[in-house]
C-alpha cells in the first residue's frame, strides 16, 4: 500500500483513506500541514543555525551580529583549528574511543546474558532473572556507587566511564524477549544437529535479530557518546575528559579553549564559530546513525514495555 | 527459598569445571540430554547444571557487573550511619571499615536541614510542572501523527521528532543557550529591532519552566513511539463501525483512540510517579550556576553537592537513602493504584 499510494493526486485519495472516513476540508489540511511544519522547524531550525554559524567566517558572523541564519560563504577554519590537535581533538578521540570500546563491551555482555536467560527451564534461570529485575526498582545511590568506583581504584581511568554503566537491564530484557521469540523451530533443529549454545547464538539467533541488535547498539552508543557526568566526577586529569565535558566548559561555561586562542586572537577565527563547531562534532554521529535504525525503534521499545 | 540456595551453591563447581576444560566437555555434549521445553523432571540437579553450564557462564559477566556496581553499593550505603572519613585510609573500602558509627545522627540532621526541605520542595514542584506540561504532549503528538495517512509524511515527521532524543543534555542545553540565552538568537533579533534582549537561561523564576521546555524539546517526540504503536494496534473495524453510527472525526478520537491508549497511559503514569523524586539531575547540574541553588536545587543535585562537592559523604548517603526509599514506595504505591483502576501497571499482581 505504501508504495502504491505515492502517485495519488489530491482529490483521489481513496486508496489511502478508508471509504467511511470524511474527506478532510481544505482548511483542516492546511492547518495540519502548518502545525507539522512548525513542529519540525522547532527541532531543525536551531540545528541549522548551529551548523551554518560553525561554517561561517569572522566577517559573516560580525555582520550578522552573532549567530548566522542565512549562510554567506562556507569556510572550514573552525574545524581545521579544532581537529588540528589540542584539547578538542583529544577529547573527540577520547569520546570515539570510549564509545566504540564501551559499546562493544556492553553489547557482548548484554547479548550473552540475554541469550543465557532466554531458555526457560534452564537451571538458575529464575534467580538470575530476579537479580536483574530487582535493579530496575532501586538504585544504590550516587554516593555509595562513587565510593565503590573509588575503592576499586578506577578513578582517573577510562574504565570508570565504561564499567559502572556497561550493563543496562532494560536493554538486556529487550534482547531477551527477542531471542525468546526468534524461530524456536530453527533453534531446536540446530540443537538436534549438534550445535552448542554459542554456535546457535552466533549463527542462528543473532542473524535473525539484526533489527533489535541495531537498536540496542545505537542505544548503548548514544549512552556512551552523551555521557559526561561520570567523567566529571571520576576523572581528575583534565586531559582525559571526553568531548561532552569539553563542550560544557567551552560553550555553557564560556571558558576559552586552551591552545586555540591564537587563531581567535589574530581575528582569523570567531570564537562563536569555534563553539558551534564543537557542537556540530557532538551532534554528527547521532544524527547520522539514528535515522538508519529508526524503522526498528518501535519493535525495540515495545518488547521492552511488555516483559514477563 | 532454600531450594534456590542449593542451586546457587551447586553452580560454582560446575562453572569452574566448564572453564577448565571446555573442549573435553564438548565432545560429550552430543550424548547428553537436551532441554526440550518440557519438564526436566528426571534430570538430577548436577546433570542439569552440566547441561546448562554454557548458559550460566554466559550470564556471569553481566551479573558480575550488576553485583559490583548495583548490589555492592547497596551495602556501601552503611556510610550513612557512620561518620565516614575518606582520609582514614587510602582505599574507600578500608575507610568504611575504619570510620566510627554514629547511628541515625545524619537522619536527624536532615530533619533540621532547611536546604534539604528546599531541595525536596523544588523536586516536587518540578515534578508537578512536568506532569502537567510534559506528560500529555506525546499523547497529543501521537494522535496528530496518526492522523496523517501518507506513509512518507509520517516517516519523515517521526525521523525529525525522534532526533533530539539522541542528543546529549550538554548539547541540548548549549542549543537552548544559543537560542534563548543573553547572547542568543532571540535576544539578538530583538536587539536588532530596537527591543531589550531577553535571557531565559539566567532567570530563577523561569528556571523550572525552562527545564520542562528543554525536556519537551528533547523527549516529547520520542515519547510518541509507544502511543503510536498502541494506536496502530486498534482494530480498524471499530473506527468504521462508529463512523457508521455517525461519529465524526473528533468523536472517534474520544471514544476509540483515547480508550485504546488507556493502558499505556496508566503504565507511563505509574513510571512517572515512581520517578517523582528523580527530576532532571544532569540537566539541572549543567545549568544551575546561572540561577543559583535556590531555584534549581533538587534532591539529586543536593546529594551531589553535599557528597561529591563538599565531601560530606555520610550525610549525602543519608539523603540518598531517604530519596531511594520514598522512590521505591512511590513505584509500589502507584502500581497499586493502577491495579485498583483495573490496569496492569509495571508488573503483574
Amino acid at each position: 500500500m505504501s508504495v502504491l499510494s505515492f502517485g495519488i493526486k489530491p482529490g483521489s485519495r481513496s486508496g489511502l483513506r478508508p471509504a467511511w472516513e470524511e474527506e478532510p476540508s481544505r482548511t483542516g489540511l492546511a492547518s495540519k500541514g502548518v502545525l507539522l511544519v512548525l513542529t519540525c522547524l522547532a527541532i531543525l531550525f536551531p540545528l541549522w543555525v548551529v551548523i551554518v554559524t560553525s561554517l561561517s567566517s569572522v566577517k559573516t558572523i560580525t555582520e550578522a551580529g552573532g549567530l548566522v541564519v542565512i549562510p554567506r560563504g562556507v569556510t572550514f577554519v573552525a574545524y581545521q583549528e579544532l581537529l588540528g590537535g589540542g584539547q578538542v581533538a583529544r577529547a573527540t578521540l577520547v569520546s570515539v574511543g570510549v564509545t566504540v570500546v564501551g559499546t562493544l563491551f556492553s553489547m557482548t555482555v548484554s547479548v550473552l546474558c540475554a541469550y543465557g536467560l532466554s531458555r526457560p527451564g534452564s537451571v538458575l534461570h529464575r534467580p538470575f532473572l530476579l537479580l536483574l529485575l530487582a535493579t530496575m526498582f532501586f538504585g544504590a545511590g550516587l554516593i555509595p556507587t562513587y565510593l565503590v568506583v573509588q575503592g576499586l581504584g578506577l578513578t582517573n581511568s577510562y574504565l570508570s566511564l565504561i564499567l559502572p554503566s556497561a550493563v543496562n537491564v532494560f536493554n538486556i530484557l529487550v534482547l531477551r524477549a527477542f531471542f525468546m521469540g526468534t524461530a524456536q523451530e530453527l533453534v531446536e533443529s540446530a540443537r538436534i544437529d549438534g550445535a552448542g549454545d554459542i554456535r546457535i547464538l552466533w549463527q542462528i539467533v543473532m542473524p535473525l535479530s539484526r533489527a533489535v541488535l541495531a537498536v540496542i547498539t545505537l542505544f548503548y552508543a548514544v549512552g556512551y557518546w552523551s555521557a559526561w557526568f561520570n567523567a566529571s566526577i571520576y576523572l581528575t586529569d583534565p586531559d582525559k575528559l571526553p568531548l561532552q565535558n569539553i563542550m560544557n566548559q567551552l560553550v555553557i561555561r564560556g571558558e576559552r579553549p586552551a591552545g586555540l586562542m591564537q587563531a581567535v586572537n589574530t581575528g582569523h577565527l570567531s570564537p562563536l564559530a569555534l563553539q558551534m563547531a564543537v557542537m556540530v562534532l557532538a551532534l554528527i554521529p547521532v544524527s547520522v546513525l539514528s535515522p538508519f535504525v529508526q524503522k526498528h525503534f518501535k519493535e525495540g521499545m515495545l518488547t521492552g514495555a511488555v516483559k514477563g | 527459598m532454600s531450594h534456590s540456595t542449593t542451586k546457587t551453591r551447586g553452580a560454582t563447581p560446575a562453572t569452574e569445571e566448564a572453564g577448565a576444560e571446555p573442549t573435553a566437555r564438548r565432545t560429550r555434549l552430543g550424548t547428553r540430554r537436551r532441554r526440550t521445553g518440557a519438564k526436566t523432571g528426571g534430570a538430577t540437579l548436577r546433570h542439569r547444571l552440566r547441561r546448562d553450564r554454557t548458559l550460566i557462564l554466559m550470564t556471569v559477566p553481566a551479573l558480575l557487573l550488576l553485583l559490583v556496581f548495583n548490589y555492592v553499593p547497596l551495602i556501601g550505603n552503611v556510610v550513612a550511619f557512620q561518620d565516614y572519613d575518606p582520609y582514614v585510609a587510602d582505599n574507600a573500602f578500608q575507610a568504611i571499615t575504619q570510620s566510627p558509627w554514629v547511628g541515625l545522627e545524619w537522619f536527624q540532621h536532615m530533619v533540621d536541614d532547611r536546604l534539604f526541605w528546599e531541595a525536596l520542595r523544588n523536586t516536587l514542584a518540578i515534578f508537578a510542572i512536568q506532569l502537567t506540561l510534559f506528560f500529555p504532549l506525546p499523547i497529543l503528538l501521537a494522535l496528530f501523527i496518526n492522523s496523517f495517512v501518507r506513509p512518507r509524511v509520517r516517516a519523515v515527521a517521526q525521523a525529525i521528532l525522534y532526533l533530539p532524543h539522541f542528543f546529549s543534555w550538554v548539547l541540548v542545553i548549549t542549543i537552548f543557550q544559543q537560542m534563548f540565552g543573553g547572547a542568543g538568537l532571540v535576544a539578538q533579533t530583538l536587539r536588532d529591532h530596537g527591543h531589550d534582549g531577553i535571557d531565559l537561561m539566567t532567570d530563577p523564576g523561569l528556571f523550572k519552566f525552562l527545564i520542562t521546555f528543554e525536556m519537551i524539546w528533547k523527549d516529547a517526540g520520542w515519547g510518541v513511539i509507544v502511543f503510536l504503536a498502541a494506536l496502530a494496534a486498534v482494530n480498524r473495524d471499530l473506527y468504521e463501525a462508529s463512523a457508521m453510527d455517525g461519529a465524526g472525526r473528533w468523536r472517534r478520537i474520544w471514544h476509540i483512540a483515547l480508550p485504546a491508549l488507556r493502558p499505556v497511559v496508566a503504565l507511563l503514569l505509574v513510571l512517572q510517579v515512581g520517578n517523582a523524586l528523580t527530576v532532571g539531575f544532569e540537566q539541572i547540574l549543567l545549568q544551575r550556576q546561572a540561577v543559583g541553588p535556590g531555584a534549581s536545587e533538587v534532591l539529586d543535585t543536593y546529594v551531589w553537592n553535599v557528597g561529591i562537592k563538599t565531601g560530606n559523604f555520610s550525610y549525602a548517603a543519608a539523603v540518598g537513602i531517604v530519596k531511594g526509599t520514598f522512590g521505591l514506595l512511590l513505584v509500589l504505591g502507584a502500581n497499586k493504584v493502577a491495579h485498583l483502576m483495573g490496569e496492569q501497571g509495571v508488573y503483574k499482581r
